[in-house]
């Protein structure tokens, strides 16, 4: 299954709904950047509210995929984080330095204008 | 009174098959969310160590019953190369996959109980125990 990548104004707007296998997490990643490629967003919002765990793999995966939009020219801004990620991912001493994230999507879309300087 | 259930460890799917069966289980037992999350991430971190490095094992998820309390144990276990320095797989940050390195110490953190037997061209096999507080 594919992660379905919404284009608003100048911006992207992703939610994953479902737990992330190892393909789909690595389709998302290609798919993202050919859709800011094609659309020429300048920012993107990815949204974890239903993500109840994030392992080392998924990690990297979205590290990797921010660092990727940023080099085509793109801001990513990550928000819902749950608690239960939240505590597990810096247990397991995942830090995601230097993502931007916001609470929710609302709060995301405000961040991502701010950056944007618009 | 244990009871067990395995997943073999083959494919990615296999990893997410774990950590459905692992999260499953937490459930039943009555683990909170967080703790849910915790054992769900040891299970795909150990799962995903068996797929990179051993190509082939085997994830089991024990319903643990100890005098009053109840907990669940995984047990991963592989006939891999096995693992030559213990302690240093066990250092934060080494990894010899390219990945984040987050791996078994990571792991450990997670869970409140860690064992690891290991040595070279015999596999490895660790069990991970989380207590329902």
């Amino acid at each position: 299954m594919r992660i379905p990548i919404l284009k608003l104004n100048d911006c992207l707007l992703v939610s994953i709904q479902w737990e992330l296998d190892d393909q789909t997490a690595l389709q998302f990643q290609e798919d993202l950047l050919h859709k800011i490629h094609e659309t020429s967003a300048n920012g993107v919002v990815i949204d974890l509210t239903s993500i109840d765990f994030i392992d080392s793999f998924i990690a990297k995966v979205l590290g990797d995929v921010i660092n990727m939009s940023k080099l085509m020219g793109a801001i990513v801004v990550i928000t819902g984080i749950q608690p239960a990620v939240a505590i597990t991912l810096i247990e397991l001493g995942i830090g995601l330095d230097d993502v931007l994230t916001a609470l929710d999507l609302e709060k995301g879309l405000e961040k991502l204008q701010q950056e944007l300087g618009e | 009174m244990d009871i067990q259930s395995c997943v073999t460890i083959i494919n990615e799917w296999d990893i997410v098959a774990a950590r459905q069966l692992g999260r499953n289980v937490a459930k039943e037992l009555g683990f909170g969310t967080v703790d849910q999350a915790r054992i769900t991430t040891a299970i795909s971190e150990l799962a995903r160590n068996i797929y990179l490095y051993a190509g082939k094992g085997q994830i089991c998820i024990d319903k643990l019953y100890d005098g009053g309390k109840a907990g669940l144990r995984i047990n991963a276990v592989d006939s891999g190369p096995g693992i030559k320095e213990i302690r240093q797989v066990m250092e934060d940050g080494f990894s010899t996959s390219g990945g984040l390195g987050a791996g078994l110490p990571g792991v450990k953190r997670l869970m409140d109980e860690f064992e690891i037997d290991s040595s070279p061209g015999q596999g490895t096999q660790i069990k991970a125990t989380k207590w329902l507080r």
